[in-house]
C-alpha cells in the first residue's frame, strides 16, 4: 500500500515537473513578446549609445540568438540555480521574493482558514433544510460572492471602512507598527478574499451535503433514532466532504488571482502585486520566476488534494491498476 | 407537488435573469440614442462640470472630465456584453472542437489531449492571463489594426479569454462525446459507412449540444468578470473607450470625494454576472430531468 502511494507521488511530481518545463517556455515566449527588451530599456535610459554599442550589448545579452537557444541558456543557468537578477529591485530575484512570499502566505492562508470555517457550516445549516429562510439566503450570499469582481468588493471595503468609519487603513501592511497595526491593515484584504473564497465553498458543500442527505444510509442511520444533528454532523458531513475537498485544494489557483487583485487594491506587497508590477515594469527575470512559483503552488495544492481524497475515501487506491 | 411549485420558481428566476440580460441588450444597443437624447458624447470632455451630481441633463451625474456616467455605462455594456458573448462563444467552440477530438480518438490522443486539459486547468489563471494581454501582438506579425480591432481592443480580450477558458467545455464535450459513441445509432452510422468527421459533428455534436449551452451561458458571465479584472488593471479595453472594468480604475482615485462613480459600474456587473449564473443554472436545471430544485 505505502509502495503505490509513493510511485502515485512520484508519477505525479514527474507530471507536475513536465507541467512547469512548458510553462516556462511558453511563459519565456509570451515575455519575449511583450513591448520592449531590456537593451531598448538601456537606449532610453541612456540616449549616449550608439548602434555599435547596442549591436555590441545585444551580442553580451545574447539577444541575438534565436528565441529557442536563449530559451535553453536561460533555462541551464536557472536549473543551476542562477535565476538572474530583478530589473526594478536591482538584487538577486531569489533575495527579492522572499518577503514578497511571506506576505502572500500570510494573506492567503488566513482567508483560506477562515472561508473553510465560515463555508462548511453555513452550507450544513443551508441544506439542513432545502428551500427554507436560511437556506435562500445563505445561498444568495454565496451567489454575491461568485458573482462580485473581486476588486470592486475591495473598493467598496475601503470606502465603508476606511474612508466613511475610518477603523482600518485602507493600504500597506502596517509592518513597523506593531503586531496591532498589522492586523488592522489585513483585516480588509483578508475580508475581500475571504468572502469571495466563502461564496465557491459554499455552493459546493450545500450541494454536496443535500446530494448526502438523500443517500440510502442516512435514512437508515434515522431510522435507529439517531438525533437530526448527529446525522448531520457525525455521518453526513464527513461523506459529503469528499467532493469538497477537491474543490479545496483546485480552488488554491482561484485563490491565487484572487490575492493579486486584491493585493493590487490594497498596495499589499505580496506575490500577486510583485508579479503584477513586474509584467507592467518590464522586469523580465521576475515576472518569469514569479509566474514559475505561482504555477508551482497550485500543482501542489492540486497533489495534495488527490493525496488527501484517497486517504479520505478508503474505496480509493492509488496508482493500483488492478 | 411541492417539487413542482419549486421548479417553477427556479425558472421564473432563471426567466428573470433571462429578460434583465435581453433589457441590458436592448440599452447599450440603443446606446447611440439615448446619448443623442441627452445630448452627451461618451469622449466629450467638459472640465467645467466634473463631478456632477445626478440632474436632468446628467440622469448619474459626470465623471472626473465632466462626461455624462449614464452613457459611458451603457456604452461599457455594449463593450462588456460583446467580450462575454464573443469569448464565451470562442471558449466553447475551441473546447468542443477539442473534447471531441479527445473523446472520439480514444487511446493515446485522448491521454495526451486530456493531461494538456489537466495543465491548463492547474495553471493560476489571472497572473498568465495578465503577461498575455501585456504582449504584444505585432511581434508575431499580426497586424496592428487586428491589435486594436474592436472597440478599444475588444476583439484582442475575447481571444486572450477564449486562449485560457475552453476547458470546462472540452471536458464536457470529451465526457459525451465517449458515452454517445457506443450507441447503437453511432454504431450504426459507423457501419454504414459514415465518415470520422460527419459522425462526430453530425450525429455526436447535436446530442452533446444541452450541456454546451448551459456551460457557454455560465462562461458568459465569468468572461464578464476576467475582462472586468483586466481592464482594471489597465490590460483589457483601452481607453477612452468605456469598459465597466476601466471606468473602476478612475473611480478608484476618485474614491474618497464620488464615491459614486465606483458604485454603478460594480453594480451592473454584480447584476449581469449574476443574471447569467442564473440563466445558465436554469438552462442546466431545465436540460436534466433528474435535478429537483432546491
Amino acid at each position: 500500500m505505502r509502495h503505490t502511494v509513493l510511485r502515485f507521488i512520484a508519477s505525479r511530481l514527474l507530471q507536475t515537473a513536465l507541467v512547469l518545463l512548458a510553462m516556462s517556455f511558453v511563459v519565456y515566449l509570451l515575455i519575449g513578446l511583450m513591448p520592449g527588451d531590456p537593451i531598448d530599456l538601456m537606449i532610453s535610459g541612456n540616449p549616449r549609445l550608439t548602434p555599435d554599442d547596442v549591436a555590441r550589448l545585444r551580442a553580451v545579452y545574447g539577444l541575438d540568438q534565436p528565441l529557442w537557444s536563449r530559451y535553453l541558456a536561460w533555462l541551464g543557468s536557472a536549473l543551476s540555480g542562477d535565476l538572474g537578477a530583478s530589473r526594478l529591485f536591482a538584487r538577486p530575484v531569489l533575495e527579492v521574493m522572499g518577503p514578497f512570499l511571506v506576505n502572500t502566505c500570510v494573506l492567503m492562508g488566513v482567508s483560506f482558514v477562515l472561508s473553510i470555517v465560515i463555508a462548511i457550516p453555513l452550507g450544513v445549516w443551508a441544506a439542513r433544510k432545502p428551500g427554507s429562510l436560511a437556506d435562500r439566503g445563505i445561498n444568495a450570499f454565496a451567489f454575491a460572492g461568485i458573482s462580485m469582481p473581486v476588486f470592486w468588493l475591495g473598493l467598496m471595503l475601503i470606502i465603508v471602512f476606511s474612508v466613511l468609519l475610518s477603523w482600518f487603513p485602507a493600504s500597506g501592511t502596517g509592518r513597523g507598527g506593531g503586531w496591532f497595526d498589522a492586523v488592522r491593515s489585513l483585516m480588509l484584504p483578508v475580508i475581500t478574499l475571504t468572502i469571495h473564497e466563502t461564496g465557491v465553498l459554499l455552493r459546493y458543500t450545500r450541494s454536496a451535503m443535500i446530494e448526502t442527505m438523500r443517500q440510502d444510509f442516512i435514512r437508515a442511520i434515522r431510522a435507529k433514532g439517531a438525533s437530526e444533528s448527529w446525522v448531520m454532523w457525525r455521518h453526513a458531513l464527513p461523506n459529503a466532504m469528499l467532493p469538497v475537498v477537491t474543490v479545496i485544494a483546485l480552488s488554491f489557483g482561484g485563490l491565487f488571482s484572487g490575492a493579486l487583485v486584491t493585493e493590487t487594491i490594497f498596495a499589499y506587497p505580496g506575490m500577486g502585486r510583485m508579479i503584477y508590477d513586474s509584467v507592467m515594469g518590464n522586469d523580465f527575470n521576475l515576472a518569469l520566476i514569479g509566474l514559475l512559483l505561482a504555477t508551482v503552488l497550485t500543482l501542489a495544492a492540486n497533489l495534495a488534494a488527490d493525496l488527501l481524497y484517497a486517504w479520505l475515501d478508503p474505496r480509493i487506491r492509488l496508482g493500483d491498476d488492478r | 407537488m411541492r417539487a413542482l411549485v419549486d421548479r417553477f420558481r427556479t425558472q421564473r428566476s432563471a426567466i428573470v435573469a433571462v429578460a434583465f440580460l435581453l433589457l441590458l441588450a436592448l440599452l447599450a444597443v440603443c446606446a447611440p440614442l439615448v446619448a443623442n437624447l441627452l445630448g452627451a458624447d461618451m469622449t466629450a470632455v467638459d472640465l467645467y462640470h466634473r463631478f456632477e451630481g445626478p440632474s436632468l441633463t446628467h440622469p448619474l451625474g459626470t465623471d472626473e472630465l465632466g462626461r455624462d456616467v449614464l452613457v459611458r455605462l451603457l456604452y461599457g455594456a455594449r463593450v462588456s456584453l460583446a467580450v462575454g458573448i464573443i469569448g464565451a462563444l470562442a471558449a466553447s467552440v475551441v473546447g468542443t472542437l477539442i473534447g471531441l477530438a479527445a473523446g472520439l480518438s480514444g487511446g493515446r490522443g485522448d491521454a495526451v489531449l486530456m493531461r494538456f486539459t489537466d495543465g491548463v486547468i492547474a495553471l493560476p489563471l489571472l497572473p498568465l492571463l495578465i503577461v498575455l494581454a501585456a504582449a504584444d501582438p505585432t511581434k508575431i506579425g499580426l497586424s496592428e489594426s487586428f491589435a486594436r480591432a474592436g472597440e478599444g481592443g475588444l476583439l484582442r480580450i475575447s481571444i486572450i479569454v477564449a486562449l485560457v477558458g475552453w476547458t470546462t467545455v472540452a471536458r464536457l464535450v470529451r465526457g459525451a462525446a465517449l458515452t454517445l459513441r457506443e450507441r447503437e445509432y453511432v454504431l450504426a452510422a459507423a457501419a454504414l459507412g459514415a465518415s470520422r468527421l460527419r459522425i462526430a459533428f453530425v450525429h455526436i455534436l447535436p446530442n452533446a449540444a444541452g450541456p454546451i449551452v448551459a456551460a457557454t451561458a455560465l462562461a458568459v458571465g465569468n468572461v464578464i468578470l476576467i475582462e472586468s479584472v483586466l481592464s482594471f488593471l489597465g490590460l483589457g479595453i483601452q481607453p477612452p473607450a468605456a469598459s465597466w472594468g476601466n471606468m473602476l480604475t478612475n473611480a478608484q482615485e476618485m474614491m474618497m470625494s464620488s464615491p459614486g462613480l465606483a458604485l454603478y459600474p460594480g453594480l451592473l456587473i454584480l447584476g449581469t454576472v449574476v443574471a447569467c449564473n442564473v440563466a445558465g443554472d436554469g438552462i442546466e436545471a431545465a436540460l436534466d430531468p433528474r435535478t429537483t430544485t432546491e
